[in-house]
């Protein structure tokens, strides 16, 4: 049923960015805090009160958009859209609508290996309302995040599957987080995301009715829900049915979409200047300072460490997931000058060791110069990777330096030629009747004359030179 | 020393001269507010504090501030902390202010001491101050006539010696208007001159306050004080001017006036007419040059400003919900969870008056998406062709000069069930109101029933400096005369 349907989704995705005070009071825009504490009288919309632009909320909004290809507007408006609701003080949110700061861009991101590309519509800077708590017959009010900044990223609608909207909402939110102007936690509703989504017959010119759907606080609900409400309009198409354009809300326990308010329902927002504000005009140093800002982007990050390094596109589209990772490979890659063995042991040892200690990236508890030794020392051979693995466990939980570890416990390779040339005429030596087997036929027999040279080393001896000086004495 | 009729700069000095201690000025103000003031019901509440304020100004060692221990009486839409702050609506009745507005903040800066807050039409909606939830202000010289509005109380405090300044606010002529009923000076500035941070908002693209005096040199004091770069207000443009305080009075010789032929082809009370005649013969005799000018979409300027400003109107009162303050009203069976639209519905239904809910009613309208382009956007295009024709007008001219009103103060009632009759009142105020220019209403008479007849002066934008200079020729020309004590 589903092949005979084209799907076109488009994502509107909230972004609160991180500043100190609100986008138009001087409140804290701090979260966690308790309720209604970061509250001045301009968040609580008192007569006689106005807002005024936080210039830190431009330069973090021209940020983004620069990271998200946008063409910044040299000048925009804010205008009001008005709504009544206990949680908006003023009774209108000042948001920007017809004259947004940034328009057009695009989001380039992988999906299943395949690049990918999304176009933007728009970006504009708004506040947020504060929250609600229903509690039985009372709704309690939080105002504390009443007039937060937030910049709403519109793409265009030009993604055909719930997958591809799930990767590109993750590639904004990687963006968002490479550049530090949004934390992008969805689950904490720092980053929040709507989809639009409508489905018409394959081939058809003219798009469906769109429906958005509201309330997805996790990449996987994106698909989820998306996977859900396609099924459920592909049913209704089939049955002849109409789709209405509306409101969905998505409940993740009962994984469906209810509706939440149709299209009549809908409030005429009366958008109008605000005529409290001013225009919005960018000044060219303040672009520039925000372009001169901006870090490499994920995805190019990506291909260079595939290109450059050699790395294999899962190992280094893991590394570039988080900054702080891609990060910390660089800097050891550069220490070791050996970026694939660096690539091994950071997504290998260092991720097991994190995930298996609950600790994060920034929080390890072994210092780079430290790590890119004990890889630097398996490079010279001068210690197996077998045991660099215990002594990078030992560095963990004691924060010692890998060639003290090394030293206090006796762990480094034996290489000497003679030293092991005597141990292994020992070993021989104390084993006549295997020598004589060995030499008559029986080949298995070398690697139990390994095993004892290496029991006699204590594990110390550099295998490759003991395979070789055993051969030599077996002849 | 006499303290009436003395000069906001005179008594100043008086107290700070300690010819008469603050204490005295200020309970002798308070006398006439607790007095005959009653009548006039020009106060909504006299300050209970302002005599403690008078005494510890009276022990200060030094005494600098330019309005030290002077009066002044606030519109109540301006907020003082700790003081109730009303707007004269039900809806904020009982609100009590926990900031203080900067305008205001500015001249208690200075030494002022606020004496009371003033009576006012209904978040400014009015040109009467009939609509006022604590009743109409009277006018001093004739207490059946009304005192204009919407800043009735603090023209009639300074007409009745209640106060030797008062703080208005002008939107569409709310401080001009009055001033002309009641025969005091009124000044409004250019728009964006005084931080509007503490002015409880009707339409924001207009409100201004302003300064009611019994002469220019006082209400130019007041504005030197006022006109303050405040980053709280985002359309508060930095101080381009000059000081204000000893303004030189104009040479008439040589300055261009224009007379908006419009205004004066108005139906004008003919005695008014007459007097701007002969004002403007004056002026041309002591070599002025005078010119009919003309203003062709000031003829739109009342529709135009009733749209725009309803619009703004709408949104701006959007906030009074009975969630956070002010009054909440609530259906008296509580058992079933609070039904939202019922408390808004309740609380706006009986804390707003007819006049704001009609004006809430029309901004809705407006602004909604089928009439936008039609209504708002239309009025704003209009309201930049009005300004064009005053940009075009002073670049031939120095200054503007005409009517405030048609006439003197009309009765009380008389206008209040028309309320398109009682909007045309602003016919010659709201058009500088649109382009934000700086202008004033100057006392120049009597009419036939010896109410007080004012002139209007405008001048352009961020001239304020040069409109005072202007104004203070004008006075003296005027030379207008008999003082009011009420009756």
């Amino acid at each position: 049923m589903l092949d005979k349907y084209d799907v076109v989704i488009g994502l509107e995705i909230h972004a609160q960015m991180i500043t100190e005070s609100k986008c138009f009071s001087a409140a804290a825009a701090n979260f966690g805090d308790s309720p209604n504490q970061n509250v001045s009288f301009v968040c609580a919309g008192y007569p006689g009160t106005l807002p005024s632009l936080n210039k830190e909320v431009v330069k973090k909004a021209v940020k983004t958009s620069l990271a998200l290809n946008c063409e910044l507007q040299k000048v925009s408006y804010f205008a009001r859209k008005q709504y009544f609701y206990p949680d908006m003080p003023k009774g209108y949110q000042i948001s920007q609508y017809k004259e947004p700061v940034a328009r057009g861009g695009c989001v380039t991101f992988y999906l299943n290996g395949e690049k990918k590309e999304v176009a933007l519509e728009r970006a504009h800077i708004e506040e947020d309302a504060g929250k609600s708590t229903h509690f039985g017959q009372y709704t309690l009010i939080d105002l504390n995040r009443a007039g937060t900044p937030l910049l709403e990223i519109v793409s265009r609608p030009e993604m055909s599957s719930p997958q591809e909207a799930a990767a590109y909402a993750k590639a904004v939110r990687q963006i968002l987080r490479y550049n530090a102007v949004c934390d992008g936690n969805l689950e904490e509703g720092s980053l929040r995301c709507d989809c639009n989504i409508s489905i018409k017959p394959k081939g058809q010119k003219k798009l469906g009715t769109k429906v958005e759907i509201k309330n997805i606080n996790s990449f996987r609900f994106i698909e989820k829900a998306l996977e859900y409400e396609i099924l459920r309009q592909a049913r209704s198409l089939e049955l002849g049915e109409l789709i209405t354009q509306e409101t969905r809300l998505y409940d993740a326990t009962k994984n469906k979409t209810f509706s939440m308010r149709k299209k009549e329902e809908e409030n005429d927002y009366r958008y109008f200047p605000d005529p409290d504000l001013m225009p919005l005009i960018l000044d060219d140093d303040m672009i520039l300072n925000a372009r001169r800002s901006l870090v490499e982007l994920p995805v190019d990050r990506l291909d260079r460490f595939v290109n450059e390094f050699g790395l294999s596109f899962q190992d280094a589209e893991l590394l570039v997931g988080e900054k702080e990772l891609a990060d910390f490979f660089e800097t050891i890659s550069n220490k070791t000058q050996d970026p694939k063995l660096s690539c091994n042991w950071i997504v290998g040892e260092f991720l097991r060791l994190t995930h298996e200690r609950q600790t994060s990236i920034e929080q390890r508890p072994i210092a780079d110069d430290d790590f890119a030794e004990l890889i630097t020392l398996v490079i010279k051979k001068e210690i197996s990777g077998k045991m660099a693995k215990d002594v990078f466990e030992e560095m963990w939980s004691s924060g010692s330096n890998p060639k003290d570890i090394i030293a206090q416990k006796g762990l480094s390779q034996i290489t000497d030629q003679a030293t092991l040339r005597e141990l292994v005429l020992k070993v021989l030596g104390d084993h006549p009747g295997k020598v004589a087997e060995f030499r008559s036929g029986k080949d298995k027999l070398f690697g139990f004359f390994v095993g004892q040279v290496m029991k006699l080393s204590r594990g110390q001896a550099n295998p490759e030179i003991l395979n070789k000086i055993l051969k030599e004495c077996l002849k | 020393m006499q303290i009436s009729y003395s000069s906001a700069k005179v008594l100043a000095t008086a107290m700070q001269t300690k010819k008469v201690s603050a204490e005295e000025v200020c309970q002798s103000y308070l006398d006439k507010i607790h007095g005959y003031g009653r009548e006039l019901n020009a106060f909504i509440e006299a300050s209970d504090k302002a005599i403690e304020r008078a005494r510890f100004l009276d022990q200060q060692k030094e005494k600098t501030g330019s309005l030290w221990g002077v009066p002044v009486a606030v519109k109540d839409n301006f907020c003082v902390r700790g003081m109730k702050t009303t707007a004269a609506s039900n809806i904020l009745r009982n609100f009590i202010a926990p900031y203080t507005a900067h305008c205001v903040a500015r001249l208690e800066s200075e030494g002022a001491v606020v004496i009371g807050k003033t009576n006012m039409d209904e978040f400014g909606m009015g040109s009467s101050n009939e609509n006022s939830i604590f009743g109409p202000c009277k006018n001093p010289w004739d207490t059946t006539r009304v005192s204009g509005g919407s800043s009735g109380g603090s023209a009639v405090a300074v007409a009745a010696q209640m106060a030797p300044l008062a703080l208005g606010s002008d939107t569409g002529g709310s401080v001009r208007q009055p001033a002309s009923f009641c025969g005091v000076v009124g000044l409004k500035p250019t728009y964006g001159s005084i931080s509007r941070y503490g002015l409880i908002a009707f339409a924001s693209s207009l409100d201004q306050a302003g300064v009611f005096a019994s002469n220019v040199d006082d209400a130019a004091l007041a504005l030197d004080i006022m006109i303050d770069k405040d980053p709280r207000d985002s359309t508060n443009i930095p101080r381009s001017l000059g000081s204000l305080r000893n303004v030189a009075k104009a040479s008439a010789k040589g300055l261009r006036i224009g007379v908006p032929r419009d205004f004066m082809e108005r139906s004008l009370d003919p005695i008014l007419k007459k007097q701007i005649d002969v004002l403007v013969a004056k002026l041309k005799d002591q070599g002025s040059i005078i010119e009919t000018i003309e203003l062709p979409h000031s003829s739109h300027a009342i529709p135009v400003y009733y749209i725009v400003a309803a619009c703004e109107a709408s949104s701006n009162l959007s906030r009074y919900d009975g969630v956070r303050f002010g009054l909440r009203k609530t259906p008296d069976n509580t058992k079933d969870t609070l039904n939202l639209s019922e408390l808004y519905r309740m609380t706006r239904s009986e804390g707003f008056g007819e006049e704001v809910k009609r004006r809430i009613l029309l901004g809705t309208f407006a602004l909604s998406a089928d009439s936008y382009e039609s209504f708002y956007k239309k009025a704003s295009q209009v309201r930049r062709l009005i300004a064009d024709d005053f940009k075009s007008v002073f670049a031939d001219c120095d200054f503007i000069i005409g009517p405030v009103t048609t006439g003197g103060a009309f009765s009380i009632g008389e206008k209040i069930k028309d309320p398109v009759s009682m909007y045309d009142n602003d016919i010659f105020t709201t058009p500088a109101s649109l382009a934000g220019l700086p202008c004033m209403s100057l006392p120049l008479g009597f009419d036939a029933q010896s109410m007080p007849l004012g002139v209007q002066i405008m001048a352009p934008s961020f001239c304020d400096d040069q409109m005072i200079s202007f104004a203070k020729l004008v006075e003296e020309l005027c030379a207008f005369s008999g003082r009011q004590d009420a009756r």
